[in-house]
C-alpha cells in the first residue's frame, strides 16, 4: 500500500499529542508499520503545534513533506490555514471551528483575519469544519475537543473504526472513557 | 510484544533490558524523556543531577563501582559536561559508560544547534547514531558491549527525529543487571600527569582498534542497489535519504566515530556519484575528502544549517517537487507563551514598563524576550543571567553610567550553574539586582522535579533546598520576597532593588501553574467599562483578544482559556474587568 501521510495541527494544550498517539496505536494494532513524530520543546501553553503521522507496510522518514498529506486535521481553523500547503491536491481536511487567538493577536501587535474559513475554503474545497468544542462539552468535558476530532475523521483512515474505539478505551484514565467514547460518537456523527 | 515508542523511550527500555544499573541527567529538550522513562521502569535507580556536569561525573562513579551506568542531556548539557568527559576518555570505565546526547537541529527548542559528532572526534570515543526507535532500543546494548570491550566511555547521539519520533520496536529478553567489583586502581583512575601520560597513548590505540571494529560491525551496513549513486549517510538522515531515493545504495553508518575507512573506500568505488547526506556540520564529508576520495554531492548542495529532509535532498540530486497549494503568507504568528496565569507575566509587564537592562538566562522567562514585553537583552547558557549581569554592571561603573541590571533566573537553572556565578558576584562586590522565579520546577522542560521541589525523579520525598538562606549565605546581605501576581508591590520592590546600592536578590515563590495545575475563575470585560485603551493586552496573555472590528473595539477574555490570575485586571483604569466567581472554563 501507499504510505497514508496525516498532518496534525493544532495549539499547544489542545491534546494534538494524544490524538496523534489514538492513530499511531491504531496503525500498530492494525499490524501496519507506523512512524508518528511532533516537535515539542518548550511546555507552555499557546503555541503553535504540528505533528505527523504516517502509516504504510514500511515507514522510513517520520516527517511529512509538504504537498503529500492525504489528511489534515486541525485544531483550529488559523492553524489548519498555516499548514494547509501539507495536503496533496485530493487531500481531506478536516478542522474545529473554534478560534484560540495567537499571542500576537492578544497582545495587539496583529490581527486574527475575520476570512480565515473563506481562505480554508478557498484552497481546499472539500474542506469540512466543525464545532468540537460543544460537541466535546455534550460529551462531557471541553477537553474532549481531541476525541471528536478523531472521531470525525475516523472514516477517512486506512484504519477501522473498531480499532480506533478500543486503542481509545485502553489508553483514556477511567473516569476518561465514557466521555472520549461520546466525544468520538459525536465526532463521527457531526 | 512490538511496541510504538519514540526514541527516549527506547532508549530508557533499552537500558533497562541491558542491565542497566545507574542513570543520571539534567532535562534539555529533546532528551528530557528518556530518564523520565527510565523511572517509569520501576526497577532501575535514577536521578535528576543538578547539571550535567554532576550527571555524568555520577554516571563515572557508578561505572566505577561495577554498574552499567547512562548519563543522558542535551547537545549543550555536552558543553557543560565536557570537564569530565575529556578526561574520562583516559580513565576509560569498569563497567559499560553511555552518554547520551540529543542533538536539536533545526533549534526547535535550543539557543544554537551544535554537532556533537564534534565531541565524539574532540574526545576520540566511540559514536552510535541510531536512524529509529528499533536501532536506539538495540543500540543501548550494542554500546555497553563496546564501552566494556575497549575500556571507553561511548556517545550514543540522537537528534530531534529520533528522540521524538515513534516508532515500532520489538525487545530482546532482559539481561538481567550484574554489579562488578569496586576496584581501587590508582594508574587506572587517578589522572596525574605521570598516569595521563600513559593513559594518552592507550587512548589513540583503543581509536585504531575502534577503527578496525567500525570495518567489520554489523552496525555499519552496505545496502546495495542501482549503483548509479551512493549514499553515505547515518541516523535520521538515512530514513529521509531512503525516502528521496529509494532504489540507491546505501552505506549506512551506525558507529558514526571512528569511521571504516576501508569500508567506505569499497562503497565509493563500487558506486558512479557519491553524495553524503549528513545534519549539521560536514564531519563525514571532511574525513572522506581528506581520504582522497571524490565526493560528487555533499555540503556543496545541502545545508549546513537546519534540518535535512527528503524534498532537500531531492533537490540537490537536481529532482524538482512541485507543490501544489502555495503556503499561506502573512498570517499571525503563533508564538509560544507564557501560560495563562503563568507567574512570570507579571514580572515582565513591570520590567518592560521600567525599561531597564534585562541579562537572561534559559527556561520559560526567557519568552519574557518577546514582544510585546521585549524585556531581556541577553541570553547566552544557563547561569549566565548573572554572571554576565556582573561584567555589565563592572563595565558601566567604568563607563560612568549609572544603571544597575537586572538578572532573571529560574529555580533550577540557578541550582544548575546560577549559584556559582551569585557567588563570584557577592564575592566581587557586585551591583545587579537578581530575581529569581522560583516556581518549584523545571518548568521549560514539562516539570521535572528538581533540588527545591521536595521529590526525586523517582518519586521519593526530598530534601528541599531554600533559597533565601542559601543566597545568604552566598554573601549576598540585602534579599527580599516577590510576588508577581501583585503589580504595584512588584514594581515598588524592583525599584528598590535597583536603587539600593551593591547586589540585591528578590526571590518570587508563586508555584508553576502548569505543574501544579492551579486552577481560578476567569476574568470577564464589563463591555460597558471598557475603553478600548488596550492597557490590559500590554501582559500578553492569549486569553485577552480585541472584539470584532468595528466603531471601536473593545477588549473580551476568552474564558475557554483564562486562568484568572488578575494581572490584566491590575493594569485596568477603568474597573472593567472582575473575576467570574466559580467559573473555570479553560481548555488548555
Amino acid at each position: 500500500m501507499q504510505i497514508f501521510n496525516i498532518v496534525i495541527a493544532g495549539v499547544g494544550g489542545q491534546g494534538v499529542l494524544m490524538a496523534s498517539k489514538v492513530l499511531a496505536e491504531s496503525a500498530l494494532a492494525s499490524g501496519m508499520d507506523v512512524k508518528q513524530n511532533e516537535v515539542h520543546g518548550m511546555a507552555q501553553r499557546g503555541g503553535s503545534v504540528i505533528s505527523f503521522v504516517r502509516i504504510g507496510e514500511q515507514v522510513n522518514s517520520p516527517v511529512v513533506m509538504p504537498g503529500t498529506a492525504d489528511l489534515l486535521i486541525s485544531f483550529e481553523p488559523l492553524e489548519a490555514l498555516r499548514y494547509i500547503h501539507y495536503l496533496k491536491p485530493e487531500g481531506r481536511l478536516v478542522y474545529n471551528k473554534v478560534s484560540i487567538n495567537p499571542s500576537t493577536v492578544a497582545a495587539g501587535l496583529a490581527v486574527y483575519p475575520d476570512d480565515v474559513e473563506q481562505q480554508i475554503t478557498t484552497a481546499c474545497a472539500a474542506a469540512q469544519g466543525i464545532e468540537a468544542l460543544s460537541i466535546a462539552r455534550e460529551a462531557g468535558n471541553g477537553k474532549a475537543v481531541n476525541m471528536v476530532m478523531v472521531g470525525k475523521v475516523m472514516e477517512y483512515l486506512p484504519l477501522k473504526e473498531d480499532v480506533i474505539t478500543e486503542v481509545v478505551k485502553q489508553i483514556s484514565r477511567d473516569k476518561g472513557v465514557d466521555v472520549n467514547m461520546k466525544a468520538l460518537a459525536g465526532g463521527a456523527a457531526a | 510484544m512490538k511496541k510504538i515508542i519514540s526514541g527516549n523511550e527506547a532508549i530508557a527500555l533499552g537500558f533497562g533490558d541491558a542491565g542497566g544499573v545507574f542513570a543520571s541527567g539534567y532535562p534539555g529538550t529533546p532528551s528530557t524523556e528518556t530518564l523520565e522513562e527510565v523511572a517509569r521502569l520501576g526497577d532501575v535507580y535514577c536521578e535528576w543531577a543538578a547539571n550535567e556536569k554532576v550527571a555524568l561525573e555520577a554516571a563515572i562513579g557508578g561505572s566505577i563501582a561495577g554498574g552499567r551506568s547512562l548519563s543522558t542531556m542535551k547537545h549543550v548539557g555536552v558543553n557543560v559536561a565536557a570537564d569530565p568527559l575529556m578526561t574520562l576518555t583516559y580513565t576509560g570505565v569498569n563497567a559499560g559508560l553511555i552518554l547520551m546526547v540529543a542533538d536539536d537541529p533545526g533549534m526547535h527548542s535550543s539557543q544554537n544547534e551544535q554537532d556533537s559528532r564534534n565531541y565524539a572526534k574532540f574526545a576520540k570515543v566511540p559514536m552510535l547514531d541510531p536512524a529509529d526507535s528499533q536501532e536506539a532500543y538495540d543500540m543501548v546494548r550494542a554500546g555497553f558491549e563496546i564501552s566494556e570491550q575497549f575500556d571507553t566511555p561511548l556517545m550514543l547521539r540522537t537528534t530531534t527525529r529520533i528522540s521524538h519520533a515513534k516508532g515500532v520496536v520489538v525487545p530482546h529478553a532482559k539481561v538481567e543487571p550484574q554489579i562488578g567489583e569496586w576496584v581501587k586502581d590508582v594508574p587506572k583512575y587517578v589522572m596525574l600527569p605521570n598516569f595521563g601520560k600513559i593513559k594518552h597513548v592507550q587512548v589513540e590505540e583503543r581509536l585504531l582498534k575502534l577503527q578496525e571494529f567500525a570495518e567489520t560491525t554489523p552496525l555499519n551496513r552496505v545496502e546495495m542497489g542501482d549503483t548509479e549513486i551512493g549514499i553515505i549517510t547515518s541516523g535520521v538522515s538515512y530514513q529521509h535519504a531512503r525516502e528521496a531515493c529509494p532504489n540507491a545504495s546505501f552505506l549506512k553508518l551506525g558507529l558514526v566515530h571512528p569511521l571504516p575507512e576501508r569500508k567506505i573506500r569499497e562503497f565509493a568505488a563500487s558506486v558512479k556519484r557519491l553524495v553524503i547526506v549528513e545534519e549539521m556540520d560536514a564531519i563525514f564529508e571532511e574525513q572522506i575528502r581528506a581520504m582522497g576520495i571524490e565526493v560528487e554531492i555533499g555540503k556543496n548542495k545541502l545545508p549546513l544549517c537546519g534540518e535535512i529532509n527528503a524534498d532537500l535532498i531531492r533537490a540537490a540530486l537536481g529532482d524538482t517537487t512541485t507543490k501544489v497549494i502555495p503556503p499561506v503568507e502573512g498570517l499571525p504568528q503563533r508564538p509560544p507563551v507564557f501560560c495563562p496565569s503563568c507567574a512570570h507575566r507579571g514580572l515582565f509587564t513591570i520590567l518592560s514598563k521600567l525599561k531597564a537592562f534585562v541579562s537572561g538566562d534559559i527556561g520559560c522567562y526567557t519568552l519574557g524576550a518577546l514582544p510585546p514585553m521585549g524585556a531581556m537583552h541577553s541570553v547566552i547558557d544557563m547561569g549566565a543571567s548573572i554572571s554576565a549581569a556582573h561584567g555589565m554592571a563592572k563595565v558601566n561603573a567604568l563607563a560612568g553610567r549609572d544603571e544597575k541590571p537586572v538578572a532573571v533566573i529560574g529555580d533550577s537553572t540557578f541550582f544548575h550553574s546560577g549559584i556559582t556565578g551569585l557567588l563570584s558576584l557577592a564575592y566581587n562586590g557586585g551591583n545587579a539586582l537578581v530575581i529569581i522565579m522560583d516556581n518549584r520546577t523545571t518548568g521549560m522542560t514539562g516539570g521535572q522535579e528538581n533540588p527545591g521541589s521536595g521529590n526525586t525523579l523517582q518519586g521519593v520525598a526530598a530534601k528541599q533546598v531554600e533559597i533565601a538562606p542559601l543566597v545568604k549565605a552566598l554573601g549576598i546581605e540585602n534579599v527580599a520576597e516577590l510576588d508577581a501576581y501583585d503589580l504595584e508591590a512588584t514594581e515598588a520592590a524592583i525599584k528598590k532593588g535597583l536603587e539600593t546600592p551593591g547586589p540585591y536578590v528578590l526571590i518570587d515563590k508563586n508555584p508553576c501553574i502548569l505543574r501544579y495545575r492551579i486552577r481560578k475563575p476567569a476574568i470577564k470585560v464589563d463591555q460597558d467599562k471598557c475603553t478600548g485603551c488596550r492597557a490590559c493586552l500590554k501582559v500578553a496573555c492569549m486569553a485577552l483578544g480585541l472584539t470584532a472590528s468595528g466603531e471601536k473595539q473593545k477588549v473580551r477574555v476568552d474564558p475557554n482559556v483564562c486562568n484568572g490570575c488578575g494581572v490584566c485586571a491590575q493594569m485596568c483604569k477603568f474597573d472593567a474587568m472582575h473575576a467570574i466567581e466559580g467559573e473555570n472554563n479553560a481548555n488548555l
